[in-house]
Parts: C-alpha cells; structure tokens; sequence
C-alpha cells in the first residue's frame, strides 16, 4: 500500500483539478459562505435599533459572519459525493480499480486529496466570510476582532466543519454510489436529522440533536457557549468519530462489493 | 497467459458464468464470442477483478489480478470506451491512468499520437464521437505497454474504417507474441478478427478451438443443380446423405461433391452445378449456440448448451 498511495493520490489529484465542476463547487462554496454571511449580518445591522436588550446581549457578531455555512455545507457536500458517484454514474469505477486493484487506496488517496482541498477552499471561505461580515457589523459598531476570545477557534471551526461535511459527503458517495440518492442521504444526515432530533421530547431532542452535523457546527462555530452544547474540543471528537464511522462502513463496502 | 478454471458467477437466481474453464494463449488473436448476456462481459470482470467469483479461479500468467501493484504494464483491458468523465479531457483522462501506475507523461503523450487523438487530447472527452472514444479506450491499453490486452465488444459503434484500424491493431499485437483476448457478439467479425475462438453461451462453454476448426465442425455441404432434380435426391438419399431443396438446387450433407458426381454419372443424370460449400462462422455460431439460444423461453429441464468442443 505506502508505495501504492503516492501515485494514486498524484492520479487523483489530477482528476480533481481537470474537471470543471470542481472548480465551480469551490467557488459556490467560497461565495456562497461569504455573500450570505454578509447578507445576513447586513440585515442584522438594520433590525438592531429595534432589538431588544437581551437580544442585543446574545448576539455574537463571529456565528452571525459565518451562518452562510447552512447552505455552504451542502456545495462542498454534494461536490465530496460527486468526487466517486461522478465515476459510478459513468462506469469510469471499472477503469480506476482496474489500474488500481488496491480498492482501500483509491478511497483513501481520494479523502487525502479531496480533504486538503476542502481544508484550503473552506478556511478562504471562512475567513473571507469573517472578515467581511465584520465590516459590514462595522456600521453599528457591532463588529468583533480575530483577536478577541475565541473568535479566531470558531473561524477555523466553522472551516473545519466544512470540511467535515465536505469528507462525510465522499463516505456517503461511496456507500450509496448513486449521485441522487447520495446526496439526497447526505441531505438527510446534515439537514433533516437534527430537524427529527428537535422534534423529540425534551430532555432528548438536546442531547440527541447536539451528537448530531448541526450541532456539531453549532458547536464549532460559535463564540459564546451555550449548556446544551458540545464543548468545541468535545464537537471535533464526535466529528471525526462521524467520519471513522462513515469511512469504516465506506471501506468495507468498496473492498467487498462487484465494481 | 489467462487461465480460467470452474469459473461460476451467481447474482441471486441467475446464474451469469456457469462453471467455465480455457485458456487464452500468447501469440494470437483469442475471440470470446457468444450471444448478447451469454456471460461474457461478466467473465471480463471476474478475470480483472472487478467482480468476485462465487467458485473457480481466474488468473493471468499465474496470479489472480487483483494481487498486483502496478498491473497496467502488464494487463491493459478496455470494458467500455464510454465509461469516461465527460467534463475531463482526453489527456487529463489518460494522465490520471498513468500517474496512478507510475508511467510517465510522456508516454502518454506517445499512446496518444499512436491512437491518432494528438489534435483533441485537450479536449473535453464527452461530446467526442463513439469510434474516438474507442480509440481513447485503446491508448489507455496501450499505456502501460502490456503483453496481455482484453478488450470488450471494442467494434461495436465503429465505422468500417475504424473496424479495419482495430482489427489490423489486434494482428499486430498478436504478431508481437502479446495475448489478444477479444469478446464479440458478431461472429463475422471475429471470422475475420480471431485466430482462435472461446464460444459461451448462457454463461457455458461451448466450444473452444481455432476459427478454421470450428467452421468445419460446422458441416460442410454440396450444393448441386441438376434437371433431374427429384430423382437424383432419392439416390443420395438412398446413399445415406440428407437432401434439402431450396429454389431447385440441393443442399446435400453427409457425402462429399466426388460422390456425388460419382452418383450422378453412374446413373446418367445431368449435372448443371456442383459446388462444396464450407458453412459460415455464422451458421457454425448459430449451430453451436442453437441450444442455449432457445433455452430462453423453454423448458427448464432442458440442458443449456452442448458440452465440449467439437472435434
């Protein structure tokens, strides 16, 4: 395998960057997280004067720059399951684990790839985001400094995240191996479940939807923090628990199954 | 080499490869023909891996293919010349096959100016014409350099031009002392393209033996004109032979034309042709796999296919 590894990921790196598609998902991702993020803390800035004081008071001016992420997480998502449902829906499977027989290395040169690129694309998107959202929160004084507590760790957690959503949609690609239904899945896991976990009793729908995505984010993203929270360190050990998880089961299956 | 023992292949019910034995040898064009889900493709997948055999074995030059590091340089296969990104270039496609076995750019450079792509290796591969796509496949084969080549129905869509071009690749191949395994549905073209035959049928073996074998096996049959027509066809009938008539000449199998002239002149009958004919591939094909073809709606109880080559 280690010598294998190399030229897979070279290979796979190539593949990434020759198809146009990548490169439009990166910049929906880069755009997206920064024109909703300042979109939003635009219209925060013109209902601030009608806010009331404990509103005023839990405002945390960094999550506010970063909330573009709700629908950032589903381009870098859906661009994660299309790195390998791209090569089922074409057959293009049966050429890459014929020249490449060692099934576990071509998932994992393609989380290696796909991840650094996810990190890098995500923490400009971020800190793009950041930095813009703050100007904007300017206006009304509202804006906060990378420097102060805990903003620069819940800047790198919200890329982090992505990222984590971005890794958790090439698992789902894997596993499901149709685009539709993988991301339809993915979809679900992100979105739909911490919906379902809300709609439990309490004190069940916290303690559930907290292990789930969405709290996850929360968790990483957020300045302030809050009792039915995971701790930031907490939320990045149950997120990468979610991608052992999602990466075993995603294994498995391409080692076992007929191409 | 590519050895192939008690090859089975179930996907629940259905039973795709049905316990398949042969041997592809060097040197020569082998043919892999049987009808449309005879189990050929599915065979291909096994040899290379893709798939997993529920029995037997498959190996090429002794080792089951997916043991190997870097196999390109030694096996290339072509499943479907249509299973590419649309959105990557030809060049990008191939450069991703060669960096992933540890061959150079420049080789793909070469394969490309080989397969006659050097103008388009920059563009998209998606809008590229069936018969170019191929051609693509086929630099991809031929990337690593490899003794032994598979190739899945590679003339189906092609122009005549292009089936002359890939047939004229096979021979070189084959001349070069490399192991050419080829699967086909149309028999004239393997007449023309192989020098030996594998035949399957519901997932069986049917026969394997050289093209030249095989049509003979088939029956060879004399073809006779005479105005006596009625009459002559009782004596060779009376001789043992069986007689068809279409259009007023006889199809005559089970004597040869000598005696059937013999028989002719002994009893002064007038003969305005006599011609031995040698049946097609086609109709050995349709012989051959005659059986397992009408198994499709049959009787269950029904064997699939006639065991074993015909001598």
């Amino acid at each position: 395998m280690s010598s294998v590894l190399p030229a897979v990921t070279h290979a796979e790196w190539t593949k990434l960057r020759s198809v146009r598609s990548t490169v439009w998902s990166l910049v929906a991702t880069i755009g997206i997280t920064v024109a909703l993020g300042m979109l939003f803390c635009f219209a925060y800035t013109r209902r601030f004067d009608r806010l009331g004081l404990r509103e005023r008071l839990t405002f945390d001016p960094t999550a506010q720059s970063l909330r573009g992420l709700f629908l950032a997480q589903l381009a870098i998502g859906v661009l994660g399951v299309l790195v390998i449902s791209s090569e089922y829906a074409t057959g293009l499977i049966r050429t890459t684990l014929t020249a490449i027989p060692q099934r576990r290395v071509v998932l994992t040169a393609k989380a290696i790839v796909f991840g650094v690129v996810a990190v890098v694309v995500t923490m400009i998107a971020v800190f793009i985001a950041f930095f813009a959202g703050q100007a904007v929160l300017q206006n009304k004084h509202l804006g906060v400094s990378i420097g102060d507590p805990h903003v620069l760790r819940a800047v790198v957690g919200a890329g982090v995240y992505l990222t984590f959503v971005g890794l958790l949609g090439l698992a789902i690609g894997t596993i499901v191996r149709r685009t539709a239904g993988a991301i339809a899945t993915l979809v679900g896991v992100v979105l739909i479940l911490p919906l379902l976990a809300q709609a439990l009793p309490s004190p069940w729908n916290d303690d559930i939807g907290k292990f789930l995505p969405g709290g996850i984010g929360t968790a990483l993203f957020s300045v302030r923090s809050v009792a039915d929270r995971l701790s930031p360190a907490a939320a990045l050990v149950v997120a990468i628990l979610w991608l052992v998880g999602a990466f075993a089961i995603a294994t498995v299956l391409i080692s076992r199954r007929d191409a | 080499m590519i050895d192939v023992r008690g090859l089975t292949k179930r996907y629940g019910s259905t039973v795709a490869v049905d316990d398949l034995s042969f041997e592809v040898a060097p040197g020569r064009v082998t043919g892999f023909l049987g009808p449309n889900g005879a189990g050929k493709s599915t065979t291909m997948r096994l040899i290379l891996g893709l798939d997993t055999a529920n029995a037997g074995t498959a190996t090429i030059n002794g080792a089951r293919y997916a043991t190997r590091r870097f196999p390109i340089d030694e096996v290339g296969a072509l499943l479907d010349a249509q299973a590419l990104h649309p959105g990557r270039s030809a060049f990008h496609h191939l450069l991703s096959l060669a960096q992933s076995n540890r061959i150079s750019k420049r080789r793909v450079e070469e394969v490309l100016g080989l397969v006659g792509l050097a103008d388009v290796a920059g563009r998209r591969a998606g809008p590229f014409s069936l018969g170019m796509k191929q051609r693509l496949g086929i630099a991809s084969v031929m990337l690593g350099d490899p003794q032994i080549l598979l190739f899945d129905e590679p003339v189906t869509g092609l122009d005549p031009e292009g089936i002359v071009w890939i047939r004229n690749l096979f021979h070189r191949l084959a001349d070069e002392g490399r192991t050419v395994f080829v699967s086909s549905h149309l028999m004239s073209e393997m007449a023309l393209t192989a020098q030996h035959l594998v035949v399957i049928g519901r997932g069986r073996l049917i026969a394997e033996d050289s093209v030249d074998r095989i049509t003979s096996a088939a029956g060879s049959r004399v073809r006779v004109l005479s105005p006596q027509g009625e009459q002559l066809a009782r004596l060779l009938t009376n001789e043992g032979a069986t007689v068809q008539t279409n259009d007023g000449a006889l199809s005559v199998t089970g004597l040869d034309a000598a005696r059937v002239g013999d028989l002719a002149a002994t009893h002064r009958i007038t003969l305005h042709e006599l011609t031995p004919q040698r049946a097609s591939l086609e109709e050995a094909f349709f012989e051959l796999t005659e059986d397992s073809v009408e198994y499709h709606g049959g009787d269950a109880k029904r064997p699939a296919a006639r065991a074993g080559a015909p001598q």
